[in-house]
């Protein structure tokens, strides 16, 4: 056999292959994410059904056969509306009032305006990266804020009482004694003992200063706590629960790293009690027991109790969350600081915690997040927030209505996802922005 | 401190004893200490002053006294004479019942979301997302208001009933309603040939894993365990003389109007209030399980994938050999929180009257005025549980850690 018999010589040109699947345009990504093979498309198929199952109902539900006007239950009552009858959102409208003040007296409402009007104004420059004054915003947004809000939404005129004047001057005195002790057992100079002069006795003045603001009659009616509720209440519980948290939360979280034994047995016997206690234990301890821990003629209102009780139980979530921005900072900053020769505070407030706590934004509007939903648990001890303000507006006759029950769930369910899913994007967001520098 | 990190040993001669690190860590610790027996000194005595003004005498003792009071979900015997005491242990079985099942049902949707959430099909992620941020964004609360309240009551009224699964099911206000077995002499054999089923495959696991490493032979251990436990129990049960029936809901539709409905006792009952804790808890959890088990998955490296393609292993392979026991290892911690969070939450039982620990334990609280006592119990128990949780959670952990070089 020679080579040239196995030569195949073509003597027409191959068919041209059909042009392949277009990968591009609408019928391209369709093809290649949903069609891609058999049991792809019973996948889609199946995922469509679901979809449309759950979202149809839904959308008929809450806008087509939605009664949107009306004065009582007879427009969104099936007798009087017609067959199919959706959504009630005309109860919303005549209870958003409550829902937004609680019971709060209609002539008083302009203070709870001007909160969260304030509120508002300090958090949003204060959230976007970009707006400066910083360092001037937080100290308005954690410091002022809060006691402004007390004294308008309570109406001040408190009484401080022999307790409460008692810890100021126990609290001045602690910081003179060790400031003596130092001075002369120690041999420091004025100038050595001068900051732990300032941190308490500061700190005494400070608190001093709001007890008289708070106790300052302004002419302001008083407003009770009890008739707070619904929007208010959730924002005053759950901002108060993450902002008197977080200091906590820092000294527990240096706490549990100390090299001293017992500092450290301590914080980490109080972060695991409180995480391991669910929230309404908590929540009734603060309600029925903590009045028994305290000597006799002294009350506290109802709503400081609770805020007690989710301030610890979020301290020690926030303990977690700091934590773990004071681990991911590398040794060496603790070294640099301690070779400058700082001490232990000034290296933690101008070397770690900036960094850690910047960290750990994210950590931090999560808990948040958590919190926001916790505090409904709260109508459980007979307190009214959002979800306690409309589940208890379902007993009024006036607007008593088979749908009744749905609209106000779903009402409830839709400001609470706009708050928690606009919070989490906001985590997210600032994850990125975080992304760029400190990731080792 | 880290102060005290510094060398002590070679202290300067002339600091004062204020400065040394040591000295001064004995002495915060110190104040520490009698800061916090100050305030237990302070709780302690005005608690026992206010008790003694309001006449509540502290103890355990009303744990013997009778309650006067019936749960309406009860798996061990009790009745209106039981007492405290044994309530609130019904109520502790209750919250172990929810949430053992909330746990695993939690687990089942939370991975098959996540794993949905990774699918190339553009709808099923998407509808896996919408879930995910539609179910975690809303209070858990508001969700079982949602199921108890606006679901569970839109069911037919008492003297009417869905039925589906072969007519056997049976949803009405009154709760689901289905077949129950009823074990007669001889049955404990079934049980018996179960657990004897159980132990074979353990040791058929671990003579298969053995085999494989010497030889390389491949033995079927799945479905080889599966039939054994499977068929090991029915044949007992043919052996034994069939010792079981089921016993069917018995539907009322005629004589005195009172007496229509479901007849009382006989089949097996879920209580309305079960059935909308089990369903928010597990919906609710299963959507944080979903980003735990998308993170996980996502955390292990493409690599992987492509170089066990590369060895020749197909995907259903390369997912159970080599990308899910690297993500196992991503998963577990978060997911343990996960557990510890289903169980606490299973708690909120007490805003819709389900008879759990906390729910119980509040009536008695209500009745007997023993707040701290009965506080101390419910703070023990969810302590201990969060703790054995995390232990038993530790040691999976170490033990798929150590797969680790």
């Amino acid at each position: 056999m020679t080579n040239s018999e196995v030569f195949h010589i073509r003597t027409e040109e191959a068919p041209s292959l059909a042009a392949p699947a277009s990968t591009s345009g609408a019928i391209g990504w369709m093809r290649q994410n949903l069609f891609s093979s058999v049991g792809n498309t019973i996948l889609t198929i199946i995922g469509i059904l679901i979809a449309y199952s759950l979202f149809a109902p839904l959308i008929q539900f809450a806008l087509i056969d939605a009664v949107w006007t009306g004065e009582n239950r007879d427009a969104c009552l099936p007798q009087e509306a017609g067959e199919h009858v959706g959504a009630c959102w005309a109860y919303v409208k005549a209870y958003l009032p409550q829902f937004i003040y609680g019971r709060y007296p209609t002539e008083e409402i302009w203070r709870v305006n001007i909160v969260y009007f304030l509120f508002a104004a300090l958090l949003i420059p204060l959230a976007i990266p970009k707006v400066p004054f910083k360092a001037i915003n937080a100290i308005l947004f954690l410091g002022v804020f809060p006691f402004v809000s007390l004294v308008l939404l309570t109406g001040g005129d408190f009484d401080i009482g022999f307790w409460g004047w008692g810890f100021v001057v126990v609290l001045a005195l602690i910081g003179v004694v060790i400031a003596a002790v130092q001075m002369f057992a120690g041999g420091q100079d004025f100038a050595g003992v001068k900051p732990v002069l300032l941190a308490f006795v500061g700190t005494a003045v400070v608190i001093g200063a709001i007890f008289t603001l708070a106790s300052i009659d302004f002419g302001l009616p008083v407003v009770e706590t009890a008739v707070w509720g619904g929007l208010l209440m959730t924002l005053v519980i759950a901002v108060t629960g993450i902002v008197a948290s977080l200091p906590l939360g820092i000294v527990l979280a240096l706490g549990r790293r100390s090299q001293m034994p017992i500092v450290r047995l301590l914080s980490v016997i109080f972060i695991e009690f409180w995480r391991g206690v669910p929230l309404i234990t908590v929540l009734f301890m603060s309600s029925v027991v903590l009045p028994l821990f305290l000597p006799e003629g002294v009350t506290f209102d109802k709503l400081l109790r609770v805020l007690i009780g989710v301030t610890l139980f979020s301290a020690a979530y926030m303990a977690e969350v700091v934590r773990g921005g004071l681990q991911a900072i590398p040794k060496g900053q603790y070294e640099g600081a301690m070779a400058l020769g700082l001490r232990f505070w000034p290296m933690m407030y101008l070397i770690i915690l900036p960094q850690a706590l910047k960290l750990v934004i994210p950590g931090i509007v999560n808990t948040f997040i958590g919190l926001f939903k916790d505090t409904t648990l709260v109508l459980i001890v007979g307190m009214f927030d959002l979800l306690g303000q409309i589940q208890s507006s379902f007993s009024d006759p006036t607007w008593s209505t088979p749908t009744q029950g749905h609209t106000g769930y779903l009402f409830a369910a839709i400001v609470y996802w706009c708050f928690c899913f606009g919070m989490s994007r906001y985590s997210i967001f600032i994850e990125n922005k975080l992304n760029t520098g400190h990731k080792r | 401190m880290s102060v005290m990190e510094q060398d002590s040993a070679g202290a300067p001669a002339r600091a004062s004893l204020a400065n040394d690190p040591v000295v001064r860590g004995y002495f915060f610790q110190f104040i520490l200490v009698l800061g916090v027996v100050i305030l237990g000194w302070f709780i302690v005595t005005n608690t026992l002053a206010n008790l003694e003004r309001q006449n509540i005498a502290s103890g355990w003792g009303f744990l013997g006294n009778t309650a006067g009071f019936a749960t309406s979900q009860s798996l061990v015997e009790s009745s209106e004479t039981s007492t405290y005491g044994w309530l609130l242990y019904v109520g502790f079985l209750n919250t172990l019942l929810v949430a053992a099942v909330g746990v695993i049902l939690a687990t089942i949707i939370g991975f098959i979301v996540g794993i949905a959430r990774l699918s190339n099909n553009w709808v099923i992620s998407k509808i896996a997302y919408c879930y995910v941020e539609l179910v975690r964004n809303i209070p858990l609360l508001l969700q079982i208001f949602f199921w108890y309240f606006a679901v569970l009551r839109a069911v037919p009224g008492k003297r009417e009933k869905w039925s589906f699964l072969f007519n056997s099911f049976h949803l009405n206000i009154a709760g689901l309603r289905g077949p129950k077995p009823i074990w007669g002499p001889g049955a404990e054999w079934i049980g018996i040939a179960f657990l004897v089923a159980i132990a074979l495959c353990f040791f058929i696991a671990r003579w298969a894993r053995k085999r494989q490493e010497a030889t390389g032979q491949q033995f079927p251990t799945f479905w080889t365990s599966f039939g054994l436990i499977i068929a090991l129990p029915v044949l007992a049960y043919l052996v034994a003389g069939m010792p079981m029936h089921l016993e069917y809901p018995n539907f009322v539709e005629t004589g005195p109007i009172l007496l229509q409905g479901f007849e009382l006792n006989v089949g097996f009952n879920l209580i309305p209030e079960f059935l909308a804790l089990l369903l928010a808890l597990s919906i609710y959890t299963a959507s944080f399980i979903a980003e735990i088990v998308r993170a996980g998955i996502q955390a292990v490296s493409h690599g992987q994938t492509e170089a066990s393609h590369a060895l020749g292993l197909r995907n259903g392979h390369t997912l159970r050999l080599v990308v899910i026991p690297q993500a196992m290892r991503v998963i577990i911690p978060p997911l343990t929180s996960q557990y510890l969070n289903l169980t606490k939450n299973s708690s909120l039982a007490v805003a819709i009257a389900y008879p759990d620990l906390v729910s119980i334990g509040g009536t008695e609280l209500n009745q007997t005025g023993q707040a701290i006592e009965i506080i101390a119990i419910w703070l023990a128990i969810y302590l201990s549980l969060s703790l054995i949780t995390s232990a038993f959670m530790n040691w999976y952990n170490q033990r798929m850690a150590l797969v680790e070089r």
